[in-house]
Formats: structure tokens, C-alpha cells, sequence
């Protein structure tokens, strides 16, 4: 009985919409014949927003929808409060295939320059909270890591590039609310992911010797002490 | 206890599991057969009724709580499971979860084989020109899933087709990103994506 009764209102519903999209139709036909260009512009004009957007929802689907990560079958990193030259340089080396991954890649080869401005430029204004996650009792040895490093192990102060608050800065990434297993797996798997495609120039290769330099232990206090930093 | 409302061959299909008994009771209270009923003896599902066998058990955890809370909305769900977890302990929920998950699970392998490379596609890499995202990036390239978020492996081709029409009907609206991921899906993307994962094992 309900769903006859749904059915009903839905298709008095759908005439009403019929005669309505029919008359607008009508007078817009005659509108469009004065002002042809001005429509055309504010139609383009729309999709560019509306891609924008629709692309910042894409984005956000997998890394979370305020940019703070998203813990999948694999970590989709924090994107909030990213430095835009930082994001920019990735999703180039993404496609240069100078970073190895097959999703980013096949992600970014369809996003225009200016797209990737504009994403980028969006997600530097995010700040959600840090996701965490970390083992808490290592985040103490991981502060000591990143203020001061490991002279004996060769091993120079995150913070001195990074920042003292792990913001980043151009080309260097953010790393404050980072989240944890992202954060173990690259410094794990460096030289494995980044810097690829032979003779190609990518700044990844700085953090080669460090990341090659610190044990894993070592690497699970840093990623701890990141992934609950504001 | 209200019987769960069942198509006539189903009926069938229930009689003949109950007459023929078998391994049903998993420990003393817990009230496998309940579940066995629509989900088969081997908790490898019917059309309607999804495959449990293997299902990760955070993952049924957390759906029996979202028929208890009804959040998981569709009619199907509204009729049939809502009341059967009204009386669910959380101690039992957890029971049958462990028991079900570690069941092995079977690919039901009933959809479309020539769409499915397309669905393989789908599911690994998205589809970026018009913002499909990477399934694979959530549920594992072999689509089996970690903690909440579901194996799809082998799901029956009806069932995955059914859920991923759901999200677009605005149905589950509180669950994560699925409503979202499959509003940009197209019902041939969609029919592509559950025939490649009944074959996933």
C-alpha cells in the first residue's frame, strides 16, 4: 500500500516537474537568443567551480574529508595543511613516475596545472585535528629524534628542515599530524618509492641517507610523536 | 522469535538445511542457526542474503550494530535484520562475528566473466577522468578487506550490485565514503565492479 501510494506522489510529482522544465525551457530559449554569450560565459564559469569542486571531493573520498587522512587497506596520507609546492611536486613525480604508485599516478596524469594549483592551494587552509594513532610511550624518544637527531648515527634534526613545529616549508613537506603507518612506511620504504626514473632530478633523494640511517624502531618513535602533533 | 520473511524457494531451501541438521551450533547459546537460516549452513549466502563466511569480523561487528541502530537502511535490511539483532548481546554479536569470519568463504563467481576486466579496472585504479576512486586502496588488491571495512571477495553478484545501487539511492547515508564513491558510479561500472569481485577468491 505505502510503496503504490510512494509511486504515485513520485510520478505526480515527476508531471509536475515535466511542465515545469518544459516552461522554463521555453523562456529560455528566448532569453538565450538576447544574451547567448553572457549565458555560454556563466555556464563555463559553472563547470570550472563545479569541477574544482568535484575534484576536491574525489580527493577527499580517500584522504579524508577535511584532509586528515584516512586509514584504509593503505594509509591515504594527511593532505591538511600541506605546503602547495610540496603537493605540486608529488603528483608531478607521480607522473614523471619519479615516485612509484600506480593509483597517484593514474590520479594525477589527468589533472591540468591549474587544477593542481587550486587543489593544492586549497588543502594548505585545511587544519583538522591530527588523527594519532601512534604508540603513545614512543612519541617521547620521537620528539628527541626530531628536535635534536642522532649525531652518533649520523643522523641530522628533523626539525632543522622540517621546522621546529614540522610545518614544512615549499618543496619540504608538513609532517605535523601525519599519520602513523604512512609516516613508518615511507621512511621504511624510501628509496624504494621515491626518487626513481634514473637521471631525473627529484629533492627526495635528501632524505635518502637519513631514512637509510635510522632503525625501524627509531622510525616508529618519530612517526609516533608526528602523528599526534597539532 | 519472529521468523524472518523468506521467498517460497528459500522456504525450501531453509527446510531442507533445518531437517538435515548438521555442524549449526557453535558453542552452546549462540544462536548460529538463527543466522544459517538466510545465510546458508556455511554461511556462504543467497542472493539476498550475503556470504559471512570469511567476512572480517570487525566488519560484522560493526553492521550488526548498524541494523541495531538502523542505520543500515534498505528495505531488505529494515525487514529482515533490524528486528532479528533487536535482542543481540554485544557478547554474542562478538561470538558470531569470530565464528563467522573464520569460516572459509567460497567466490560465488555468478557475474558477467566478459565485464569483469573491466571491473578489475575499476576496482585498482579508478577511474580519474570523471572521479572514480581506486577501490583497491581500501579494500586491499585482493578485495579482502581490513578491520571495518568489508572483504568483498567472491560476494554474490546480486548482493555487491544491490549494495552499490543502494549507496546511490541514498540508502546507509552515515557510512563513510561509500555514498559518495558510488554516486559516481554508472550502473554499467557498477554491474562491472560486482561481476569482477564474485570471481575475486
Amino acid at each position: 500500500m505505502r510503496s503504490d501510494h510512494g509511486r504515485f506522489a513520485l510520478t505526480s510529482w515527476r508531471c509536475g516537474l515535466t511542465v515545469a522544465v518544459g516552461v522554463a525551457g521555453v523562456l529560455t530559449s528566448f532569453l538565450a537568443i538576447g544574451f547567448a554569450p553572457v549565458f555560454a560565459a556563466g555556464r563555463a564559469h559553472e563547470r570550472g567551480t563545479h569541477s574544482l569542486q568535484a575534484k576536491l571531493e574525489y580527493c577527499k573520498t580517500c584522504h579524508g574529508l577535511s584532509g586528515e587522512g584516512y586509514h584504509g587497506y593503505f594509509s591515504m596520507p594527511r593532505l591538511a595543511g600541506q605546503q602547495p609546492k610540496y603537493i605540486e611536486n608529488q603528483l608531478l613525480a607521480f607522473i614523471e613516475r619519479r615516485r612509484t604508485n600506480p593509483v597517484m599516478f593514474n590520479v594525477a596524469h589527468v589533472l591540468s596545472p591549474s587544477m593542481v594549483s587550486a587543489l593544492a592551494e586549497h588543502f594548505r587552509d585545511l587544519n583538522p585535528r591530527p588523527m594519532g594513532g601512534g604508540p603513545r610511550d614512543r612519541a617521547g624518544l620521537g620528539k628527541t629524534i626530531y628536535d635534536e637527531g642522532l649525531p652518533e648515527a649520523n643522523v641530522p634534526a628533523c626539525s632543522a628542515c622540517h621546522g621546529p613545529e614540522a610545518r614544512g616549508q615549499d618543496e619540504i613537506p608538513r609532517l605535523a599530524g601525519q599519520l602513523f603507518p604512512y609516516t613508518v612506511k615511507e621512511l621504511t620504504n624510501w628509496s624504494k618509492e621515491r626518487g626513481q626514473g634514473g637521471t631525473k632530478v627529484d629533492t627526495s633523494t635528501i632524505m635518502a641517507p637519513t631514512a637509510h640511517n635510522l632503525t625501524q624502531s627509531q622510525i616508529a618513535a618519530i612517526a609516533a610523536y608526528l602523528s599526534y602533533l597539532k | 522469535m519472529r521468523i524472518i520473511k523468506l521467498t517460497k524457494s528459500k522456504m525450501a531451501i531453509v527446510a531442507i538445511f533445518f531437517c538435515a541438521g548438521g555442524p549449526l551450533v557453535a558453542g552452546e547459546r549462540l544462536p548460529i542457526r538463527n543466522c544459517t537460516w538466510c545465510h546458508g549452513t556455511s554461511a556462504r549466502g543467497f542472493d539476498a542474503a550475503p556470504q559471512l563466511a570469511g567476512q572480517r569480523h570487525q566488519y560484522i561487528m560493526s553492521q550488526l550494530l548498524s541494523f541495531k541502530r538502523h542505520t543500515r537502511d534498505n528495505p531488505a535490511s529494515r525487514d529482515s535484520m533490524w528486528d532479528a539483532v533487536a535482542n543481540l548481546s554485544p557478547q554474542s554479536a562478538r561470538a558470531l562475528a569470530n565464528y563467522f569470519s573464520t569460516l572459509p568463504p567460497r567466490a560465488a563467481k555468478d557475474g558477467d566473466p566478459e565485464l569483469a576486466p573491466i571491473g578489475k579496472r575499476i576496482y585498482e585504479l579508478g577511474i580519474p577522468e570523471s572521479n572514480v576512486v581506486s577501490c583497491l586502496v581500501c579494500h586491499g588488491p585482493n578485495a579482502e578487506g581490513v578491520g571495518e571495512i568489508p572483504r568483498l571477495a567472491g560476494l554474490a553478484y546480486p548482493y555487491l550490485k544491490a549494495r552499490l545501487e543502494q549507496w546511490g539511492e541514498g540508502y546507509h547515508a552515515a557510512a563513510g565514503p561509500m555514498p559518495r564513491v558510488a554516486s559516481t558510479l554508472s550502473p554499467r561500472e557498477i554491474d562491472a565492479l560486482a561481476s569482477y569481485l564474485s570471481f575475486v577468491r
